[in-house]
């Protein structure tokens, strides 16, 4: 234990992407401002001070249809194309790529042709980035057979998920969250895979299950800490990918806890939440002791003033609150915490 | 020019035409089945895009290409697939929807494939195949190898942005890249009229792009320009806009004509049909003196092998349903 060696998320990037081109000839990066002084929060900086000069990490013009595309055709002839983009709500620009040509030239050919090329997205957040510069698209893209869609929420996860998706045979939509960059784990130096459709647990605890999601992991596992002073233990999920989700895991620690909290960095409506609550209603519907919950953005665009803002993100008190909601619903009467006074604290943007 | 070509022209056009007409003949049999109300052995249950009066323009193209040059295409593509070399009888097979099918019975008419002959497969979104064309040839470059790309495009496919922004860059990085556009002058009942006012091989000037403008029904002269092409596309010199002037005789999909639809006038069919890109090869063919019993011998083969085509598709099987989830 002593002796982790610690990685910011950014660097983990960096680090499992110059592994990977080590490894094969086929990893290439491209995308806008990948090989420039700031490289995409840092993420891509290694990699072109590594591989720049070969051209395997180059800039590209403001074209996100095309390049998509063209990850496409390149992973079809056995490259392992890296699409950077700098925003996640860049991606919607080049929905019909990923989605109908991506996600399907694999059906559509008899799995002949397969196209594992790897997007990454950064979800902004914060700085009043409005609603065009902060979208957390994962409900999106999971949608779609074909397309798998991961999400760290933190440096071992991040390395560990790029490198299994740079071996896989499907395209992978990666999303970061940029609040998450600068934050620092224990990541091993070497080569490991984090599988796609694996969750993790992160904390153990028999009273609730809290799926988490990217940055929402960091809060609920703040919100468990708080819970846990008040004598409520919370198991905490980090679900890392969306699509294929743990559900076995899920379902198996709400089958033990028998209430369910779902924390997403995305829209509660239509949203990951929202299929992981309906899963579990299907699948351990007998178990369950209360209503699940579910915690995610409001239906409205990201606002940009700061108190709009503030109210708009859903934080740990959120989580707390859901959470003993959740746990005085239950048949037997509520324990603590005198009710009407519960919710003050953390009316957020309820 | 020797005879052998020429003949393997004539060859690959008629291969295209009987191989459609054979699919507009199992569509005309199975709806008289159908419209008894009974129920056809076999069926052809996907919406085909016929390339009957383009053939020269695919055919042409080919010429130029290796089979280890890699070509994309469209919702209209079986001239492509069969110019290419993709095998007959895997695309009949998918067409009747059998597991044996080039897609394995996922992909039908629109989606045809065969990578052993670099035949990549199609976009049934217009436009949508053009980058994928530039990740080949994005990919030759960075491995050094002297191969070439080819996206087969209709001319509304120039309206989409994907268009601009795969000529943008595979001109920018001059890569292996031809885009070969046959403008046969609609977008299903649409005349380019009413759709565009810039001449599409214009185009490729904004790219700094060298490029060509034929008669598609004209194989000689396409096939001039796809040699030209390939050869700039293998010497580095990057990509070439091919605009192919043409006419499909059948309507935008299915088995039926549309001639005598709004602006498609029965004028305008019968213009185009005599200008038929087959007629024109037997033409070239007997210009250079081919004996008759030659060029009938080249029919029998290909009336052959599609027989032998249809009875392999018919008597293949359907995928399992279990299948249904393989190969996502």
């Amino acid at each position: 234990m002593t002796s982790e060696r610690m990685l910011a998320m950014k660097d983990a990037i960096a680090e499992a992407t110059v592994q990977a081109m080590e490894d094969d000839p086929g990893v290439f990066v491209m995308g806008v401002g990948v090989d420039d002084v700031n490289g995409i929060f840092g993420t891509t900086k290694l990699p072109f001070e590594r591989f720049g000069k070969e051209g395997r990490v180059f800039d590209t013009p403001l074209s996100e249809p095309t390049l998509t595309g063209m990850g496409v055709g390149a992973a079809m002839l056995g490259m392992r194309p890296i699409l950077v983009h700098a925003r996640c709500d860049f991606l919607l620009e080049t929905m019909d790529q990923i989605v109908n040509h991506a996600a399907k030239w694999s059906y559509m050919s008899g799995g002949a042709l397969r196209t594992p090329l790897v997007i990454r997205a950064v979800i902004g957040r914060g700085w009043g980035q409005a609603a065009q510069h902060s979208q957390s698209l994962q409900a999106t893209f999971a949608h779609f057979p074909g397309l798998q869609v991961v999400m760290p929420a933190d440096a071992y996860g991040a390395k560990g998920l790029l490198l299994s998706a740079l071996r896989g045979n499907q395209p992978v939509v990666y999303l970061e969250h940029r609040w998450l960059h600068n934050m620092q784990a224990p990541v091993p130096e070497g080569r490991y895979a984090v599988p796609i459709g694996k969750g993790d647990v992160v904390r153990s605890g028999k009273d609730l299950t809290i799926v988490a999601v990217s940055h929402m992991v960091v809060e609920a596992k703040k919100a468990a800490a708080t819970l846990a002073s008040e004598g409520i233990e919370a198991t905490v999920i980090d679900l890392r990918s969306i699509r294929p989700w743990d559900a076995d895991l899920v379902c198996g620690s709400v089958s033990e806890t028998g209430r369910l909290l779902v924390a997403d960095t995305g829209g509660t409506s239509f949203g990951v939440s929202a299929e992981i609550v309906a899963t579990v209603a299907e699948r351990a519907w007998g178990k369950l002791k209360a209503a699940p919950a579910r915690i995610g953005l409001p239906d409205c665009p990201t606002p940009c003033a700061p108190n709009l803002e503030a109210a708009f993100y859903p934080g740990p008190e959120a989580i707390v609150a859901a959470a003993h909601r959740l746990v005085s619903s239950a048949v037997s009467a509520p324990s603590h915490a005198s009710e009407g006074s519960e919710d003050k604290p953390f009316n957020g943007h309820f | 020019m020797d005879m052998t070509r020429e003949l393997r022209w004539f060859r690959s056009m008629v291969l295209i035409r009987k191989a459609e007409e054979a699919v507009i003949a199992q569509y005309k049999a199975q709806d008289k089945i159908f419209a008894a109300k009974q129920v056809p052995e076999h069926t052809i249950k996907c919406p085909t895009h016929l390339s009957i009066g383009q053939e020269a323009a695919a055919v042409g193209l080919c010429d130029a290409l290796t089979p280890t040059d890699l070509l994309v295409s469209s919702h209209r593509s079986h001239a492509h697939y069969l110019a290419k070399g993709g095998s007959l009888m895997a695309m009949m097979a998918e067409l009747f929807g059998r597991v044996t099918g080039c897609s394995k019975g996922k992909g039908g008419s629109m989606h045809l494939v065969d990578a052993s002959v670099g035949m990549m497969g199609s976009s049934a979104i217009v436009g949508g195949s053009l980058p994928l064309a530039v990740g080949f040839g994005l990919t030759f470059k960075m491995r050094g190898e002297r191969r070439v790309s080819v996206a087969c495009f209709g001319d509304a496919a120039v309206e989409q942005g994907v268009f601009h922004e795969s000529m943008h860059f595979a001109s920018l990085h001059k890569l292996p890249v031809i885009f070969f556009c046959e403008n046969n002058g609609f977008a299903t009942l649409s005349p380019i009229s009413s759709r565009q006012h810039v001449p599409i091989h214009t185009r490729a000037a904004s790219y700094v792009m060298p490029s060509a403008f034929v008669d598609g029904n004209d194989i000689v002269a396409v096939s001039k320009a796809a040699w030209e092409a390939a050869e700039r596309a293998r010497s580095g010199q990057g990509p070439t806009l091919i605009e192919c002037e043409t006419y499909r005789w059948m309507g935008h999909v299915g088995a039926d004509s549309d001639a005598g639809t709004g602006p498609r006038t029965v004028e305008l069919f019968e213009q185009w049909k005599r200008r038929c890109p087959v007629e024109e090869g037997r033409r070239i063919l007997y210009g250079r003196g081919v004996p008759d019993a030659d060029i009938a011998a080249v029919e029998q083969v290909v009336t052959e092998e599609l027989a032998a085509a249809l009875a392999y598709a018919k008597a293949s099987p359907a995928p399992r349903t279990e299948e249904m989830f393989d190969d996502i």
